[in-house]
């Protein structure tokens, strides 16, 4: 019975809040790698561009609840996603056309293209500040919870309870699909085999009749997609704050390359890689020791590795660990 | 001269903006504004060494700046003798401890050749080191960070001038950028940003948790001046006189003994005391500006600069000609990591309180990069340029906002939704000013305001 306490309890802490966490990151971590992949530049403005698609669903959401429309027990942002992609496909193209195109026609160095990505940073987060303020903002109605706490300990008779929002639920699914219909596509059809060949090797490429506009155009809208859903399953799961956002940014790139920059599927694994580890490091295990250990051996202690204000700088100092000994990351980046 | 014609031009409009705010706002207003420029502009003169000399992208210019302004309070506030009877004698056992754990590291990595097992050897060491610093150290944190908890609760620092700090801070910044230098220099330019940007934001997030050292997210107030405070200057008999002999004209109206004349020169003297400290502050930093201009345009135009451009125009020449561009990548990090340090003690000794929670990659990082890019790389005077114009924007954007929003909505009552949810977000117009600027200079002037002239002398 102690045993089975102590499982349910890392489940609680540790591995149900990982999952999603991990899911939102590694969405992030896919846009990064993707840009970087085909259009060779490290976009400072994700995490930007990802609080721009979340403020739109937002709205739209907003719209939709005074209207009256809504899903039941799934959250009104799930009707809202769809338009938002829309709207934020549009503003990717839009930027491309504005900003990036003119480098990319140049063939600047990615350096530079970076220092433009931060000015797009700059004007996006001035933008979506001024549209909806920099204040916290919860869009999630519906259900909240799948199983609660309390149920689940009536249920079982356990000690330890385990609550799974819905939230975390819609995002660790939304993201499974979403990754599964990304891959199918990058391997399988012809304009994705196309992607990955461009980014492969973009002289060759253009060689065998891959048109570089398409690819470029197919590469935003599906920035686009990432951004605009990560970002809302982020903002449903937690609320929505720009400032995170942009403080996201320095995971998402952190899961981006300790998967190997490039590499879409070290790309997700990555994000996994570095939620597990900043939540493992910074749980505090005396209750599960309490557990599984006999009375005598209990821990006086919080047995706790590192403190929880330490949680960013775990992600960060895999990734000092990871370029300092695998430079490509943990999977060989570079190739779509 | 008249290849100087356009920095002179550029100097002379920017003063005259600054003196523009000193007429319509106040001087007051514009003698900050002038000190945060010349901060600025030191923070870009070092991100200029590194990216405008040698084409290293360092992101990590928060982390720099945040030790700099640590040196100031270790240097500065006086030592806390109970916290020292505390946990002082665990704190520098962990400091000899971390000394003895690089030594380790140093010895292994000299003596053993690269293997599998050396690298695990390593990573022992490491964690074994951890854990025993974090075994001699909890107890006597926790005693440090009891002492007191309202005032101290941290070692307190050395109670030296805190002019000091300036160059203990260079020494501060120079010894991470060593480290970082060390993992991250091999790395790709765009790998480069990143991982600095991630390292600064780990130095960051151990000041900002680590109480003992300089109490952490809690703030410290109250550092000491290099430079005389107000109520001081307001009781002083030379200052006053100096103020009666500057304002005799709006004195002159009023009787002399009378109380109003009492009051006039009462109001005046709490004005211009403050205008005196920043002007202070002005001579200290623009001493600062100047000798570090004079270094580093000699550095320049040396033959160590011409190797430099050498080296970023093309590694691989360079380094066939002999140049150990390695060695040279990291000597120019170092030296420039070390001026952004300085600046960073500048700033918080204008200040006079470290924020560690203040320190934000948006405002410490890429606003810097925003003014090296828009002032020209790779040309000190456009540097310090960009520090000027770029933080004057900075400062002014609000005001001018508003003043754009209220134009174009003049035909909008007062309670329109839209135009009241504009003026409530004029803060924000600030980085839309900033993305725009940096976006039309990267467009149509790439090389900045003041581009790089090289003159073979």
């Amino acid at each position: 019975m102690d045993f089975l306490n102590a499982i349910i309890l890392l489940l609680n802490y540790i591995f149900v809040p990982a999952l999603t966490y991990g899911s939102q990151l590694a969405l992030g971590a896919i846009f990064v790698t993707l840009i970087y992949g085909i259009l060779r530049f490290a976009n400072f403005a994700t995490g930007d561009m990802m609080a721009f698609g979340t403020m739109v669903t937002i709205l739209i959401t907003w719209y939709f609840q005074s209207l009256g429309i809504s899903l039941g027990v799934l959250p009104t942002a799930l009707l809202a996603i769809p338009f938002a992609i829309i709207f934020m496909i549009g503003y990717m193209l839009f930027v491309d056309k504005f900003v990036f195109r003119y480098y990319r026609v140049n063939k600047s160095p990615p350096v530079q293209l970076a220092m433009v990505s931060i000015g797009v940073m700059f004007v996006t987060q001035a933008v979506v500040r001024i549209i909806i303020g920099p204040s916290d903002r919860r869009f999630f109605d519906g259900e909240k919870f799948i199983i609660k706490a309390g149920e689940f300990k009536e249920m079982t008779g356990l000690n330890e309870g385990l609550a799974i929002k819905s939230s975390q639920l819609l995002t660790i699914f939304i993201t499974l699909i979403l990754v599964s219909i990304l891959f199918w596509f990058l391997n399988k059809t012809k304009t994705g085999k196309s992607m990955r060949a461009y980014s492969d090797n973009e002289d060759l490429a253009l060689l065998s009749g891959i048109d570089p506009k398409r690819v470029v155009m197919i590469t935003w809208i599906i920035a686009g997609i990432l951004a605009t859903i990560g970002g809302a399953l982020y903002g449903l799961d937690k609320s929505f704050k720009p400032f995170t956002y942009f403080n996201n940014m320095l995971p998402i790139f952190a899961a981006a390359i300790v998967g190997g920059i490039g590499n879409p599927f070290g790309a997700f694994l990555g994000g996994y890689v570095i939620a597990f580890s900043e939540i493992f490091l910074t749980y505090a295990y005396k209750k599960f020791f309490m557990y599984i250990l006999p009375e005598s051996m209990e821990p006086e202690t919080l047995v706790q590795l590192l403190s929880t204000d330490y949680k960013f700088a775990v992600s960060f100092s895999i990734l000092v660990i990871v370029l300092l000994y695998r430079p490509n990351g943990i999977f060989k980046g570079k190739v779509l | 001269m008249k290849k100087h014609l356009n920095v002179a031009i550029a100097y002379t409009i920017m003063l005259g903006l600054i003196i523009l705010v000193g007429i319509f706002q106040s001087w007051n207003v514009a003698l900050s504004i002038f000190n945060m420029c010349l901060i600025s502009a030191v923070m870009t003169m070092g991100a200029n060494i590194q990216w405008g000399y040698a084409g290293l992208i360092n992101f990590g210019l928060m982390g720099y700046a945040a030790l700099g302004g640590l040196a100031a309070v270790l240097i500065s506030v006086d030592p806390v003798q109970e916290a020292w009877q505390a946990g002082g004698f665990n704190i520098i056992m962990c400091i000899w401890l971390i000394v003895v754990m690089i030594f380790a590291i140093r010895f292994v990595l000299k003596n053993f050749e690269k293997s599998k097992i050396r690298t695990y050897g390593i990573a022992a060491i490491i964690i074994a080191g951890i854990v025993i610093i974090r075994i001699t150290s909890e107890s006597s944190i926790e005693a440090i960070e009891a002492v007191n908890p309202a005032t101290t609760g941290f070692l307190g620092g050395l109670g030296l001038p805190i002019l000091f700090s300036w160059v203990v801070g260079a020494f501060f910044a120079a010894g991470l950028a060593f480290i970082v230098g060390k993992i991250a220099l091999g790395l790709r330019a765009d790998y480069l940003a990143i991982a600095t940007l991630l390292i600064s934001e780990i130095v960051i997030a151990i000041i900002k948790h680590e109480d003992w050292l300089a109490r952490g997210v809690k703030n410290v107030i109250g550092l000491k001046r290099p430079v005389p405070y107000e109520v001081d200057l307001q009781t002083t008999g030379w200052f006053i006189n100096l103020v009666a002999k500057f304002n005799e004209g709006t004195l002159s109206l009023f009787a002399y003994g009378t109380p109003e004349r009492q009051q006039a020169l009462k109001q005046l003297v709490i004005e211009s005391s403050s205008v005196f400290v920043k002007l202070c502050y002005s001579g200290l930093f623009l001493a600062v500006v100047i000798a570090l201009l004079i270094i580093t345009q000699k550095a320049l135009y040396s033959p160590w600069g011409r190797m430099m451009r050498a080296i970023r125009d093309n590694e691989e020449a360079a380094n066939a000609m002999g140049k150990n561009v390695v060695k040279q990548h990291l000597l120019i990090f170092i030296l420039g990591s070390a001026i952004v340090g300085i600046a960073g003690a500048m700033l918080v000794t204008q200040d006079g309180l470290f924020t560690p929670g203040s320190y934000r990659p948006m405002r410490y990082t890429f606003l810097i990069w925003v003014m090296v890019i828009v002032g020209g790389s790779g040309n000190n005077f456009g540097a310090i340029l960009g520090g000027f114009a770029v933080w004057f924007l900075w400062i002014e954007a609000a005001p001018i906002a508003l003043f754009l929003i209220n134009l174009f909505t003049i035909g909008l009552p007062e309670t329109n939704t839209l135009k009241v949810h504009l003026i409530e977000s004029v803060p924000y117009f600030r980085y839309l000013m900033m993305g725009m600027g940096l976006l039309l200079i990267m467009r149509y002037r790439p090389k900045g305001i003041l581009p790089e002239k090289i003159e073979i002398k």
